[in-house]
């Protein structure tokens, strides 16, 4: 906190995201951006993200290529874990053939369990450290350099998760029923009478928007509120060693669990979405 | 918390990977993974399928065995039955020829004392005619009584 005058700059230092944009002026960073309006890049999240899924996703193509059907080696069998363990949920629950849903599911599952975990991080170590490199590579104002490492306690990032997903639904819903199924699964469902097809229309598209919106907030709000807590507790000086020892503790729960829950109502969505009646 | 063209890229960026995983990553896992369970399965049955062969062999190697022990005792029965048997004929037979051999040992000797009881005779009669001569040499002329001494001698 050495270089917060109060506890509320601290915090919003914390939560504010390294942005890029940009102007008249040439590409511009952070204060600059701020009336620039919808073109705003969030440059911590998108490389920390790019950099957790790249990572992840590098790993497993190698043990992919690399893998054997005799005895595994601890990498692979770590892997084949995973792996069986997303194709378990999804033959639990999809019961349509995609080729699709399981891979999507898997990715799903591990770059948002990574992207959840990096919340495990001391909160201050990379906003520190990327103060070092702005006050002495680039001569700038500590307070000035941002670097928020959640990508999920990003909005767009939540965001950009449910709304792949929504497309999924609609482009899955339109194939398997048809165009004439899905517009009469829309307005001619719960009540199946002419006369209330405005009323079912109201009905189905505030469920059909439901399900990509509570999506992303429910993961939105879990992380950012487990991480708005990381940063109070990291305002009360020494009696913060164990409650950040308590609540990372409680967060080895939460964060695969949110993972897990993302993953499982993808499937569950889906599935709805491939389902004749 | 406010939506700007992060949001763009990170969609762009969750689209990309959901591509990679689903043409590099996810079907060689899943392949060796299927695989794998395919080999163990099979591994399974196979060592399961071993086992009753096992099973079988051990029954039918009982079997045989029970057989080869039935078969042994039985000839070793039938050599002891022949082997009595054979001591009993050759018993038989040696009784038989000795006393074929003490028969004709009799046979001969009773030859033998035959014979020699001619040649006794035979000489006795000589011994008689020499006898008789000697004494009767001056009157009798042996050719002129000489059949009187042969009704001798068929006498003896």
């Amino acid at each position: 906190m050495a270089y917060y005058e109060t506890t509320q700059d601290y915090i919003n230092h914390h939560l504010t995201n390294a942005r890029m944009c940009s102007t008249d002026e040439g590409i511009v960073f952070n204060k600059a951006c701020e009336d620039v309006g919808f073109w705003v890049w969030h440059i911590d999240t998108m490389g920390w993200s790019a950099f957790i899924g790249i990572s992840f996703l590098f790993l497993f193509w190698r043990v992919g290529k690399k893998a054997t059907t005799g005895v595994p080696t601890k990498t692979q069998a770590f892997v084949e874990m995973v792996v069986e363990f997303v194709d378990d949920s999804v033959k639990s629950s999809f019961h349509g053939s995609s080729k699709l849903i399981a891979p999507l599911a898997l990715t799903i599952f591990v770059w948002v369990l990574l992207m959840n975990l990096t919340d495990l991080l001391p909160v201050d170590l990379f906003p520190w450290i990327a103060g070092m490199i702005g006050q002495y590579g680039f001569g700038m104002d500590p307070k000035d350099v941002y670097m928020k490492i959640v990508p999920t306690t990003d909005i767009n990032t939540t965001f950009a998760l449910s709304i792949g997903v929504f497309i999924l639904i609609i482009f899955y819903s339109l194939k398997i029923k048809g165009i004439k199924g899905f517009t009469k699964e829309l307005t001619m469902q719960p009540l199946n009478h002419w006369a209330f097809i405005p009323f079912n229309f109201v009905i189905e598209t505030v469920t059909l928007l439901a399900r990509p919106l509570s999506l992303s907030l429910r993961l939105f709000g879990n992380l950012y509120a487990s991480e708005l807590i990381f940063i109070l507790i990291a305002t009360i000086g020494y009696l913060q060693l164990p409650l950040h020892f308590a609540w990372s503790v409680f967060h080895i729960l939460v964060l695969p669990l949110q993972a897990f829950i993302f993953m499982m109502l993808t499937i569950v969505y889906l599935s709805l979405a491939c389902e004749e009646h | 918390m406010n939506f700007n063209a992060t949001l763009i890229g990170q969609l762009i960026a969750f689209t990309v990977f959901v591509a990679f995983c689903m043409k590099y990553v996810w079907p060689p896992i899943i392949a060796a993974i299927e695989e794998r369970q395919k080999k163990i399965a099979d591994g399974l049955a196979a060592s399961e399928r071993a086992e009753r062969d096992l099973e079988l062999a051990q029954s039918s190697v009982t079997d045989k065995l029970r057989e080869a022990k039935d078969e042994a005792s039985k000839i070793i029965d039938q050599a002891k039955r022949r082997a009595s048997q054979i001591i009993d004929d050759e018993t038989q037979r040696g009784h038989t020829e000795r006393e074929n051999i003490i028969a004709q040992g009799y046979a001969e000797i009773e030859a033998e004392k035959n014979r020699v009881k001619e040649d006794l005779r035979k000489q006795v009669a000589v011994l008689a005619i020499a006898g008789a001569q000697k004494i009767l040499a001056r009157e009798i002329d042996a050719q002129a009584h000489s059949d009187i001494v042969e009704k001798l001698v068929a006498e003896l």
